[in-house]
């Protein structure tokens, strides 16, 4: 029987009511009053100089109130970077500058170079038509290797090489593993390209700056996952300005998937110049210029090779990667392909030694930075497709290849420096047998046969580390902040409840699951509480929402927050009792005294402590609120086993995915409706990735695909119905709450399913085919089909 | 500046526009109909997506002048007149066919369109009419189980949650 409420139970969304009756407030339904817009003027090239701007036929058109230009950010800080890799020979990464526009160079296309601050937008644009600009234009650097060979023209003048840094991780591994991979019986080597992805939440970016005369307060309003970072980054190292005069904003935003965590020029300037022009300064992104200003995401280039002995244990894994950083470093760009790729290689498998090595690159294109999974699937990608070519190569199956390998004694210390606390391995890939329905294969082939199409199974595992992280290990590894989680837990005199959060609700939820947790834990209804975020003039300091950390950091602080508000009324009430505070218990919104019928209730507590009459003023303060930090001491780590099976077209090469399943390990559920909807967008996602999405280049940095016309995203009938299962649950250890994180799970575990499932296609009908570069367009496929 | 009228959610407005403002940032800019929302810049998002004259219209692709005279619906006009959410609305709440919320009231209204013009579609005929509507959270599983729903068929057989 399912919960009515509570951890556990499918509780309806409450946030859904406003968003169904178009009441949700999104940044651009934000005006205030006499605001001015601005339109940027984008560099059109991907590297030039610029020679010189011209505004003044501009500034006299109707409407401008001033043109910004670089020369007006001078002393101003550079939009900074959150994260110092240190490289394999002990040196910090290179960091070039990023001003807020553009000075001297425009690095690559859509670098901002003027901005127009006009009473109307199509004044703001107008204007930027008559801005006459001289650029000369130099060579582009688009392809990685390319970009590191001697005598490449530099994006970054003052760094030595388009080289960010050259990682390599464990290095005292390198030998190891080189003699290891040297003396295998078998070496699986397979070359592949992570391709590059842009984001793409539905709502664009928005930014709106408004500055009080009076108070010299700042106020930005901003699309973001997490507004105390904004205001951190954006006031202690652009703009300058403390944070008691800085309030950032995030109100309801319209998807995030990592693009919205980074700190953005465009949030600086309207901030900026919302003083400087004494009005409020609105910009809202056009989907064109999302394309060519949002941190795109993946973009690695890779070679990966497995060594096994002649049982097929895996026994060496070794990788090299290229990665691209774009034109400038985004907020925690410099990670992605470390900390957060290079610690999950091991995978699901007991591979005793494993280097990785990563070199980070400067290209003349837009900034790269994390986009859901960040690193995780990529990681995800090299080694599930590595393992299913192994397995093809010594023809065995590869489940059993897998299975074979699998890690089954948890703790499990891997050799690239984490622990995973918990998992099952061989449960979820028995339910994936299950819900995938693996043994009616092969009568789905055979029926897939006579209607004269190839149908596939592609098969793989992952592992995730979630619920980013203890702050002093993220410190040792360049991490330039914490990443704890707060929240206030606020009882008012009645009994209901504010939770004031760190994290950032953008379409996960929190404001339905979130309440469930504190319902249960003091046994009142879930409308008694009310979830309170995104505005760092509400909220106690807190990191945000990104890497599925919301429920196992943030909520985390919640329970902490909560426990220590239930110690305080456990007090209060055994005053009201006139019983031993040990004795006192609480159920059901009911404090009672063990082994008698004394009981009173949770409101009458909450009134009391407001309302002290009756009440220990003597040992304890009125009030009844409460702030916990909650700072991990570990990741978490979901893992789960995924199953695709596709159909493709001889004739065309177009892929079709027939069935999608997914048996997930995501430890304790809050709310399994919410956790399906989260597996279902990634999986999604993931799909979009190995068949449609591609964000592409040519050679002198133009960007192909900066439209919805260009950039394919799934669309309803690019997907099935997915069966979706986290009935496998081992909680996660070192939190509260046993939970582990649902968010990316889809988008990092589904890529390798479905071209495992098309490689299988091609493979058994006759094709010798080992693999193709995602996405697995018809063109491509039809390619590899026909030599 | 040119002056239009028309009806929007029932109530006759007016205003002055531009030649080249546009149906959504006419309801969006002038009505504070903020519901209506934009997310791409090609007609390909359907974020945007109004009745106009009952008909699904993507309010990015025409201009407020050629609305003149019509009948307008938003999302704020498809609730029940007592405020209740419509059976659309309701069934997306069920099912969980929304997520951050933003292409939602694009989904709602052509959804409504649907099932105005084939009370009874089937999965495919769900898929194929929303293609001009794009979700980036949900994977459309849940919205279309939603539709289904909403038309009156038994969703309990299609993956549970």
């Amino acid at each position: 029987m399912p919960k009515d409420g509570g951890i556990g139970a499918s509780s309806k969304r409450r946030e859904d009511v406003r968003f169904l009756t178009g009441r949700g407030r999104y940044t651009d339904d934000i005006n205030i009053n006499n605001q001015t817009y601005v339109h940027f003027l984008r560099s059109d090239v991907a590297h030039a100089t610029i020679k010189g701007i011209d505004t003044a036929a501009a500034s006299e058109m109707p409407g401008v109130v001033r043109i910004f230009t670089g020369a007006d950010f001078e002393g101003i800080g550079s939009i900074p970077c959150g994260w110092q890799v240190t490289d394999r020979h002990g040196e910090p990464m290179q960091e070039p500058a990023h001003p807020v526009l553009a000075q001297g160079k425009v690095r690559h296309v859509g670098d901002p170079i003027c901005a127009v601050v006009a009473d109307t937008l199509e004044q703001a644009r107008d204007a930027a038509e008559a801005i006459e600009l001289d650029l000369e234009e130099l060579p582009a650097v688009v392809d990685m290797k390319a970009a590191v060979q001697d005598g490449a023209t530099k994006v970054h003048d003052d760094l030595t090489s388009n080289l960010c840094y050259d990682w390599g991780f464990v290095e005292e591994n390198r030998e190891a593993v080189d003699e290891a991979i040297k003396s295998a019986a078998h070496v699986t080597t397979l070359e592949l390209v992570n391709n590059r992805l842009v984001a793409n939440p539905m709502e664009p970016r928005v930014a709106v700056g408004d500055w009080n005369a009076g108070t010299d307060d700042y106020t930005l309003y901003t699309t973001s996952q997490n507004p105390h970072v904004i205001r951190l980054l954006m006031g202690a190292f652009v703009l300058g300005i403390p944070e008691h005069k800085l309030r950032v904003v995030a109100p309801d935003v319209g998807g995030g998937f990592g693009t919205k965590i980074f700190h953005y020029a465009e949030e600086a300037f309207c901030t900026f110049a919302a003083k400087q022009v004494g009005r409020p300064v609105k910009w809202t992104s056009s989907r064109s210029e999302a394309f060519m200003s949002d941190a795109h995401g993946r973009d690695h280039v890779t070679k990966i090779e497995l060594a096994m002995d002649a049982d097929n244990n895996f026994t060496a894994l070794r990788t090299e990667t290229y990665a691209n950083m774009g034109a400038y470093l985004s907020t925690f760009a410099p990670s992605i392909p470390t900390w957060l790729h290079g610690t999950l290689m091991a995978g699901n498998y007991k591979t005793p030694l494993i280097y990785v090595n990563v070199k980070a690159v400067f290209t003349n294109t837009v900034p790269v930075d994390a986009y859901r999974g960040a690193g995780r699937p990529e990681a995800t990608f090299q080694l599930e497709r590595v393992v299913d070519k192994a397995a093809r190569e010594l023809g065995v199956d590869p489940i059993e290849l897998r299975r074979q390998n699998f890690i089954t004694e948890f703790p499990y210390a891997t050799p690239v420096a984490v622990e995973y606390d918990t998992g099952d391995y061989n449960a979820t890939m028995d339910k994936l047998a299950e819900i995938g329905d693996l043994s009616g294969f092969e009568a789905r082939l055979a029926e897939s046969k006579k209607r004269g199409k190839l149908r596939g199974l592609g098969v793989n595992c992952y592992i995730e580390a979630c619920g980013i992280a203890p702050s002093n290990l993220v410190g040792q590894l360049g991490a330039r902040a914490g990443l704890y989680e707060s929240a206030t837990v606020r009882v008012n005199a009645t009994g209901s409840i504010s939770v004031m959060t760190g994290s950032h609700s953008h379409g996960q939820g929190h404001e339905t699951a979130f309440p469930q947790v504190i319902a249960e834990m003091i046994g009142i209804d879930e409308s008694q509480v009310e979830i309170v975020h995104g505005d760092t003039a509400t909220s106690p300091m807190g990191m945000g929402t990104y890497g599925s950390r919301s429920l196992a950091v943030g909520g985390s602080a919640m329970v902490r927050a909560a426990e220590k508000v239930i110690n305080k009324a456990k007090k209060i009430a055994s005053h009201l009792l006139e019983a031993s505070e040990a004795d006192i218990e609480l159920k059901d919104g009911q404090f009672t005294v063990a082994g008698t019928d004394k009981s009173v209730a949770w409101g009458d507590v909450t009134l009391a402590a407001y309302v002290p009459h009756n009440y220990p003023l003597e040992e304890i303060e009125p009030g009844l609120e409460e702030t916990a930090f909650y700072d991990p001491n570990n990741f978490t780590y979901p893992s789960g086993a995924y199953c695709c099976e596709v159909e493709v077209d001889p004739e065309t090469g177009k892929v079709t995915i027939e069935s999608f399943a997914a048996a997930d390990d995501f430890g304790n559920i809050v709310n399994p409706m919410i956790v399906s909807g989260q597996v279902h967008g990634g999986i999604a996602q993931g799909v979009g990735q190995a068949l449609l999405e591609n964000c592409s280049y040519d050679e002198n940095g133009q960007i192909l695909s900066a439209s919805y016309m260009d950039y394919a995203m799934p669309r309803a009938d690019d997907v099935p119905f997915y069966s979706v299962d986290h009935s496998c649950q081992t909680p996660c250890t070192h939190n509260p709450l046993g939970v582990k994180g649902c968010g990316e799970a889809g988008a990092i575990g589904s890529p390798p399913s479905v071209v495992n499932a098309v490689v299988d296609a091609l493979q058994r009908a006759g094709h010798d085919v080992t693999h193709i570069d995602m996405p697995l367009t018809p063109g491509k496929v039809w390619a590899a089909m026909n030599g | 500046m040119t002056q239009v009228s028309m009806t929007v959610n029932g109530k006759a407005v007016s205003g002055e526009v531009e030649g080249r403002t546009l149906l959504s940032g006419f309801l969006r800019d002038s009505l504070n109909l903020t519901g209506t929302h934009v997310g791409c810049d090609t007609s390909q998002c359907g974020a945007c997506v109004v009745h106009v004259d009952g008909v699904a219209v993507k309010a990015c692709t025409m201009l407020a002048g050629e609305a003149e005279g019509t009948e307008v619906t938003t999302i704020e006009g498809m609730a029940n007149p007592d405020g209740s959410l419509s059976t659309i609305q309701q069934a997306f709440q069920d099912h969980h066919g929304l997520q951050c919320g933003f292409c939602t009231p694009g989904m709602v209204m052509s959804a409504a369109a649907l099932l105005q013009d084939n009370p009874n579609p089937s999965e495919t005929e769900i898929r194929e009419y929303l293609e001009g509507n794009i979700c980036r959270c949900t994977g459309y599983h849940n919205i279309v189980k939603a539709i289904m729903a909403a038309a009156g068929q038994d969703v309990s057989k299609i993956a549970a949650e």
